[in-house]
């Protein structure tokens, strides 16, 4: 390796009375006084979410207002801290719309003291029901509050668009006669 | 109009008078807590303190949002915060002294604003009258006497505490202090020089130098700090070290005293020790801008006068006494609080001098320059008024 010995000037008077310098610095710290301030004041003002941000896990609908879930249990069983529990069940006779859908969840709780926020549970989901979407403060006063149980998760997912309509094509092809 | 106040007797006139300066000093050093909060979260990009509000101002449409973006209820937030904690009391302290201190540091804060006048108006003759609580021919000396005595209560504050770095912090202050207190009082000596020339009756008054930066003629109207450009700048570097402010914040360094003298206090015995160094600074400042800076004469080559008689031709009631004192206060409040503003742009500009680098600029570097200055304007004085 190369040795450069760098010459070390010396001050130069002015230099060496720090004034110059410090007119500079005054020059800098008032440039940033009257600068526009780049605080973003959060709870009123929010942060723009990038694409593909992991926020809270939530479950979606489909456009028809079905619920996308068809408890598999896939996402409880590669949770990583075990944070998700899911009592499957069937679906009721009584609700004819949902007459196609295999299955829905009974009971679909995820524990936000436990999650980690990794996404495994959206990159599993056979039927594109669980996303982590933009909400990314979870707050509660007691451990209680912060497991969120079926309704708050479709509280917060809302209905996302749908690509498939799994359902349907299931419906039409029964209508037709080959259920498979 | 104002007759019955000078019937009161004397005693209590002076002091409805002291008590109405430490009325204005005190909210002018609560606020400029507030403002050294502001400046510093403006220079660093942020809004500041903003969120603190009384319920009746926020239904005021405009104002009361501007106010509450100023953040000026966090100031009362603040002295309510102060004067309800708890006022704790350390158990290895020496408990007389430790309350002693904080009140000893007020004295000599609260004491020099006697010396210094911050306004004036017009007698009948046309003669001009400064507005101080003493207008005393030796303002500059008692100044500088009384201010010095701030040092003890340094002293005191980190003896008492009788815990290690509290008492660095003292040594360092006291060190500080009498090191700059030399150049300091060897700037001012030209001013002086010159304001006394030979067949005038001596004086060491601010009135006196700051009339004498109010004469007519290009000469006569040049404030001491285009004069004695030197003298100020010692001046003003020294009046850094003197109050303990950024670069020369050595006394308070966190990083290596923690709070250094003090550092056991908390409370309102710590918010005395905080309004006397806001105090100072006022005082300080004030004593910058008479010495150097015009006092109460609005531009360099305006004076009061001139400035009235403008004024005298727009408004009817301009050369009336009342008038004339409120404007002469108003200026030089403006020029001190711009002085201020000066020390929190400094403070958030510089780095903190090292201790060893501090007593070198002061004993190496001021004092031969002060004394050199001090001798160049001896011998340009003499020659000039000879």
């Amino acid at each position: 390796m190369a040795v450069i010995t760098v010459e070390r000037k010396p001050l130069t008077f002015l230099e060496r009375t720090y004034l110059p310098q410090i007119a500079g610095g005054l020059k800098t710290t008032f440039k940033h006084l009257i600068a526009p301030k780049k605080t973003l004041e959060y709870p009123e003002e929010r942060p723009t979410i990038p694409d593909g941000y992991r926020g809270v896990p939530t479950l979606v609908m489909d456009p028809n207002g079905r619920e996308k879930c068809v408890s598999c249990q896939l996402c409880e069983f590669v949770c990583p801290p075990k944070a998700i529990r899911i009592t499957p069940g069937e679906i009721p006779a009584d609700e004819p719309d949902r007459a196609h859908v295999e299955k829905g969840p009974k009971a679909f709780d995820i524990d936000m003291l436990r999650c980690i926020y990794c996404g495994l549970c959206q990159e599993v989901c056979p039927e594109e029901a669980i996303f982590l979407q933009n909400q990314f403060s979870m707050s509660g006063y007691t451990r209680a509050e912060m497991v969120n149980h079926k309704d708050r998760l479709y509280e917060l997912g809302g209905t996302l668009p749908d690509a498939h309509f799994k359902w349907d094509k299931k419906k039409a092809a029964e209508e037709h006669g080959n259920t498979h | 109009m104002f007759d019955f106040y000078f019937e009161i007797p004397l005693v209590l006139r002076l002091f409805i008078q002291g008590l109405a300066v430490i009325m204005v000093i005190f909210p002018i050093a609560g606020a400029c807590s507030m403002a050294e909060r502001k400046v510093a979260a403006w220079i660093q990009d942020r809004p500041g303190p903003n969120r603190a509000i009384v319920p009746w101002v926020a239904w005021i449409p405009f104002l009361g949002k501007f106010l509450q973006r100023l953040g000026v209820f966090h100031v009362m937030a603040d002295g309510g915060k102060m004067l309800f904690k708890e006022d704790s009391l350390p158990g290895h302290v020496n408990k007389f002294y430790f309350i002693l201190a904080p009140i000893v540091a007020m004295i000599p804060a609260l004491t020099t604003v006697v010396a210094v006048p911050f306004g004036a108006y017009f007698d009948a003759a046309g003669k001009v009258i400064p507005l101080g609580l003493a207008p005393l021919d030796v303002g500059m000396l008692a100044v500088f006497a009384v201010s010095s005595l701030g040092v003890y209560s340094m002293i005191l504050a980190g003896w008492a505490s009788n815990s290690k770095y509290p008492f660095l912090g003292s040594v360092r202050a006291s060190a500080q202090l009498i090191s700059y207190e030399l150049s300091m009082t060897l700037a001012v000596l030209p001013v002086f020089l010159w304001v006394n020339a030979p067949g005038t009756p001596g004086t060491m008054g601010f009135g006196a130098v700051v009339e004498f930066q109010s004469q007519p003629g290009f000469l006569g109207g040049m404030w001491f700090g285009f004069l004695m450009p030197v003298s100020a700048f010692i001046f003003l570097v020294a009046l850094f070290a003197e109050t303990n402010r950024q670069p020369f914040d050595t006394v308070e360094s966190e990083a290596d005293l923690v709070g250094s003298f003090h550092t056991e206090y908390g409370a309102f015995k710590w918010g005395l020790f905080f309004v006397a160094e806001y105090s100072h600074m006022i005082v300080g400042s004030g004593v910058f801008m008479l010495l150097f800076g015009g006092g109460w004469n609005p531009l360099p080559w305006v004076s009061l006068a001139t400035a009235v008689g403008w004024l005298g031709h727009i408004l009817p009631f301009a050369h009336a006494p009342l008038f004339v004192g409120l404007l002469s206060i108003s200026i030089f409040m403006g020029k001190v609080l711009a002085m201020i503003f000066f020390f929190m742009w400094v403070r958030w500009t510089l780095p903190r001098f090292r201790y060893d680098q501090v007593m070198k600029i002061g004993w190496q570097k001021m004092l031969p320059l002060s004394i050199a200055n001090l001798l160049f304007y001896a011998i340009a004085i003499a020659l000039i008024q000879k």
